[in-house]
Formats: structure tokens, sequence, C-alpha cells
């Protein structure tokens, strides 16, 4: 089998490249995950999972649920900018969210 | 002390409140503000825009109260801060960095409202006033009333349990026997109020 090989070529590369390259991220989607606390009224997370997500009352109220009962639930997931601002937001409400890497 | 706010109908709201709940309110409420501190605003002369540009802190405020209204972004109550590893206390500092003011400055917001709210009813003669909020100030009050509830309960150190630990049955010469009243009324007009706003 006599193909184009398509490894890589070695290339004389000048010395500051032996640094070590940061590597970047892989693209491994992040997550808002909300915490139980013996504080926040089971009404209010689920309106604040509406009001902000835009969930339907249903699904709000199963992640109240899961939160309540479980301890914890992911709500969201999406880039780390975008958990960022989620996590920022459920703060902002005063329920407590955390961003965790789902792996 | 049984206060309930009702829909207004056009996406406010409205409770009737007598002088001593009027006046315990607004005295959590500067309590509230007193705890999250004095805002960022530029000294007179400086410039706005460098406060734009203001780090806040990086790391958790002492009080338990305070901690629990501006909580870590990368660790959850379940975590026990002196196991966390360095990168995910890096990205706990750096976000707290870039968030906090913002934060702080919204839930001093939300209290101020609350305060001045209070502070334009007209006590009539029979000691009491009924007051009207519109939608905005619904939702700054509802934050408000939420993060009172969160401090208290702090303070109080409620659990998950039915009876909160015990605190919902306290005899009544407890010293804490006052402020469970107040956290468990601040809780009826959270709940009533979330009714008004039911999406």
């Amino acid at each position: 089998m006599g193909g184009v090989s398509v490894a890589p070529t070695e290339i004389e590369r000048p010395e500051s490249s032996e640094v070590p390259v940061e590597v970047p991220e892989p693209d491994v989607p992040w997550a808002t995950v909300v915490h139980n606390d013996p504080v926040n009224l089971m009404s209010y997370v689920t309106y604040v999972f509406q009001s902000y997500f835009g969930y339907p009352k249903e699904k709000a109220k199963k992640l109240m649920r899961d939160v309540h009962h479980k301890g914890r639930a992911v709500v969201s997931t999406g880039s780390r900018e975008e958990m960022e601002r989620d996590v920022q937001a459920m703060h902002g409400y005063g329920l407590w969210a955390t961003l965790t890497q789902e792996r | 002390m049984a206060a309930e706010f009702t829909a207004t109908g056009d996406g406010g709201a409205a409770v009737p409140l007598d002088e001593v709940e009027i006046s315990i309110l607004r005295s959590l409420a500067v309590q509230l503000l007193e705890l999250l501190g004095p805002g960022e605003e530029p000294a007179h002369g400086e410039d706005p825009l460098a406060a734009l540009f203001t780090e806040g802190p990086s790391e958790p405020p002492s009080d338990p109260a305070l901690a629990r209204l501006l909580p870590d972004a990368y660790q959850g109550p379940d975590v026990d801060p002196g196991r966390v590893d360095e990168e995910t206390h890096a990205a706990s500092a750096d976000f707290r960095r870039y968030t906090e003011n913002d934060l702080r400055a919204r839930k001093r917001a939300d209290a101020l409202v609350v305060v001045r709210k209070l502070d334009g009813l007209d006590v009539g003669a029979h000691g009491g006033a009924v007051l009207t909020l519109d939608g905005d100030e619904s939702r700054q009050w509802l934050g408000a009333l939420n993060d009172l509830r969160l401090a208290i309960g702090s303070r109080l150190e409620v659990t998950d349990e039915d009876d909160g630990g015990g605190l919902y049955a306290l005899p009544d010469d407890d010293p804490r026997k006052p402020m469970v009243m107040a956290y468990l009324w601040l809780g009826a007009l959270q709940e009533t109020l979330i009714e008004t706003l039911s999406v």
C-alpha cells in the first residue's frame, strides 16, 4: 500500500519552540451545576429555572426536585464562557451554582 | 405577621404592611446593605471608567453569611476547601475577581429598592400602608427577600430537616426566636410574591 504518507515531515524548528507549547483544551463541554441548600424555597428555584433558562414549568420542576433530592443537578451545558455566564446569573439569584467540565 | 402579596393584575404585586412590619423589613434590608459593604462608586473627581476595570477580591469573604451570598464558582458546598487542587483554586479566584463586584452591586441595588419603597410609604393614622410594586420592583424585592433569607439562614444555621433542625420549635425565651420568626415571615412574603410572578 505505498499510498501518500500523512506522517508529518520532520521540520527544523527554531530553538524557541522547545518551550512547552500550551495545549489547547479539548472540546469537552462544560456544565452548570446547581447545589441544594436548606434555605432556597422550592417554588423560588423552579421560578429561577423558568425565568432565566426559559425552561417549561415541568422541566424546571424536575430539575428543582433533582437538586432537592439528589443534592445537585446539571441545569445547562455549553462552552466554558456560556457556563460562566450561567453560574454568574445563578449567583445573582442566590442559588449556589458551580462550573464543571463534563468528562 | 401574616402579610401576603397579591397580584395587581398589571404584572405588579401589593401587600398591606403595618408599622412594625415596615420597620422590621427596613432594618433587615439596611443590615443586608451593611453586610454587602459599600459600593465601588468612583471617588469624586475620579474617572468613572476606572471603576469598570477595578478588579474584585480573589478570596471568598470570611463571614459565612456573606460567603453564602457570594459563593464559589468552582467548588460546591460539598467540597472541603482544604482539599481543593491548585487549578480549581486559581479558577475560583479568577472568577471571583471578575464577577464579585457586579454581584455585590446587583444585590445592593435590590436591597436599596426595598429601603426606598418602604421609605416612600405613607403610613396613615391606622399605622399601616399598602406597598405596591411594579414588575421590575417585584423582581428586585424577590432577590432581596431571598438574599435576606440566605443571610439569616446562614446565621441561624438552618438545616434541610423539616423542622429546620429544631429551630421552628424553639421555646419563647430562646434568643434566636425573634430571628426565626422573621426568617419564617420573610419566607411567607417571598412565597406569595413568587406566586404573583409565576410564569
